[in-house]
């Protein structure tokens, strides 16, 4: 089968998220760069899905230049194909972002449809749960987001969502299109062989038209800090007496 | 303003989220709710939270959720009320249904939003980025506007509407079939995450897989339920379905026991919303210790245990 599957370049942070002085960008000064949670198992769920049902995978995202160092992590995975969608402005927006994803890969498929694409979600960073969608109308696809399994059975694509219930699953004939959640795959790490593939990897440049739609950023601004006087009630197993304590006057333990 | 508010339901079981979008919706103008099948029984709480008119949209295709199907009857829902916007809840399906209606309409839909203002033309909104670590101020500017707002980004309010059911019917394309729910396996029994009043969850300081055991035995003491960061879950120490975080669950527990957690911001965007968190972990100053209520210093595998024998020996 032939899949695709999307990422996006977000940085990496850790416990606290500095802004540039433009108040336009997160500051990445000191920080690296990663792809999507939801993403990096979407690209484990498409090489397992070539593993067990033959075909081929390709990975494609719409970025900065630098955005090529998740697609060759991806091919370091065992993806075998990498497309950019170059970008050089920075805010776009969801409608602008899905339209040139959509032509993209109209393009790459030359009338072969991909089987199965795979988006994640929703991104890490700008988390706008559409973009996958609004490509799936422009494709003419079916679409179902927050999966979190999967089964291929013939032409058709089991696909569950977790609710608080439990899963509901839907049966999507292909080609179609589902965003997953992290936790449908667990990522596998790079091998050697992997590495030095991506390495050599050509990386297919296909630009796009920018069209924005009506959604426009202004200025990021940092999230209130939260304050608490932390209460320290001990150290070691000998607070356990004031932690049963506290789930007493909690109410937690009557 | 006339806005409509898309009611969040499992067929006829509220997710009382839809409240908190309807009280950020009447900030807007007057507010009609819009429930999705013949369901017109959730009338009468909808009403207590502002809803003016409910239009209950009925056809044989939206007795169960798909979200084509809702995308299509919502959008004939506001061609007929003559609503240019639609609030939802940030849920799966609000998300997920609002950026069909943005597909269908060409319009943008801006997702999980903290506050709005509307203009005469433009709206303005402080929407979150990063799970909620980060805000953004954004502009909208559309003929249709279509917004969702961020679970537990403010408590949801009563206020009385006269809540007059008004059914709709609509009518659907068959193809819309195609993303209905097409079956469903229950969770097993017992307290879920979502539910719990208490969590108990654990991070890297755990350790290994066998020392969860003092987790779900606590857990089970106290009636809760047990959870984990990303790590253990990357780790293969416990299922991802119990993974709290930006990625993973949102939970806001009566208590949050963090065991061995650092607190990283993808972590805590997942539980910030507990009303109280406590803290074990052997770091001083990892956040998860500088931003909870209470705070026990050391090694988790040497204190639960000694919690555990304090609680049966009462």
């Amino acid at each position: 089968m032939k899949v695709l599957v999307l990422v996006k370049r977000v940085p990496a942070p850790g416990a606290k998220i500095n802004i540039t002085a433009d108040e336009q960008a997160v500051d990445t000064k000191n920080l690296g760069f990663a792809m999507s949670p939801h993403e990096e198992c979407g690209i484990e769920l498409a090489v397992q899905l070539v593993e067990a049902h033959g075909g081929t995978s390709t990975v494609m995202t719409l970025g900065a230049q630098e955005s090529e160092e998740q697609l060759r992590y991806a091919v370091s995975l065992g993806v075998d194909h990498a497309i950019l969608v170059p970008t050089d402005v920075d805010d776009w927006d969801p409608m602008a972002t899905a339209s040139a994803l959509a032509s993209a890969i109209a393009e790459a498929e030359a009338g072969e449809p991909f089987d199965l694409i795979i988006f994640g979600n929703e991104s890490a960073d700008s988390g706008g749960y559409q973009v996958g969608i609004r490509a799936a109308h422009a494709l003419d696809r079916p679409i179902v987001s927050g999966i979190k399994s999967i089964d291929i059975d013939g032409e058709t694509v089991k696909a569950r969502r977790q609710t608080v219930a439990g899963l509901e699953e839907y049966r999507l004939t292909m080609p179609a299109i589902v965003a997953v959640k992290e936790g449908i795959t667990l990522p596998r790490y790079p091998t050697m062989k992997g590495r030095l593939n991506a390495r050599k990897a050509e990386v297919v440049a296909s630009p796009q038209p920018h069209t924005p739609g009506g959604q426009k950023r202004v200025r990021l601004i940092p999230a209130p800090e939260q304050v608490s006087n932390t209460v320290v009630l001990g150290e070691g197993p000998e607070a356990a007496g004031k932690i049963v304590d506290l789930l007493v006057e909690l109410g937690v333990l009557s | 303003m006339k806005v409509l508010v898309l009611v969040d339901h499992d067929r006829g079981v509220l997710d009382e989220l839809t409240f908190q979008a309807m009280t950020a919706a009447r900030s807007l103008g007057s507010i009609d709710a819009v429930v999705m099948g013949d369901y017109p029984a959730l009338a009468p709480d909808l009403a207590q939270y502002g809803a003016e008119a409910v239009h209950v949209v009925t056809h044989d295709l939206l007795a169960d959720y798909g979200s084509e199907a809702w995308a299509d009857a919502l959008a004939q829902a506001m061609l007929v009320s003559g609503a240019r916007a639609v609030i939802a809840p940030g849920t799966d399906r609000g998300n997920e249904v609002l950026a069909h209606v943005g597909a269908l309409l060409n319009a943008p839909m801006v997702a999980n939003c903290n506050e709005i203002t509307a203009g005469d033309g433009d709206w303005s909104m402080i929407r979150t980025r990063w799970g909620g670590s980060l805000l953004e101020e954004a502009t909208l500017t559309a003929d249709y506007k279509l917004v969702t707002i961020t679970p537990h980004a403010l408590v949801a309010e009563p206020s009385s509407g006269a809540g007059t059911v008004q059914m709709l019917a609509v009518e659907l394309d068959e193809s819309v079939t195609r993303t209905i729910v097409a079956d469903r396996v229950r969770a097993e029994g017992g307290i879920t995450l979502q539910t719990a009043p208490v969590v108990v969850a654990g991070g890297r300081g755990v350790g290994n897989p066998e020392n969860f055991a003092s987790l779900d035995e606590l857990a089970e003491l106290v009636g809760g339920a047990v959870g984990c960061s990303r790590v253990v879950t990357n780790n293969g120490w416990r299922s991802h379905a119990e993974q709290v975080g930006q990625t993973g669950n949102r939970v806001a527990p009566d208590l949050y026991i963090a065991c061995g957690i650092s607190g990283a911001i993808q972590h805590w965007v997942g539980m910030m919303g507990s009303k109280r968190v406590l803290a074990i972990n052997t770091d001083r100053e990892a956040p998860m210790v500088t931003k909870a209520d209470y705070a026990v210093i050391g090694d988790v595998n040497e204190i639960l245990p000694a919690v555990i024998a304090a609680i049966k020996a009462r």
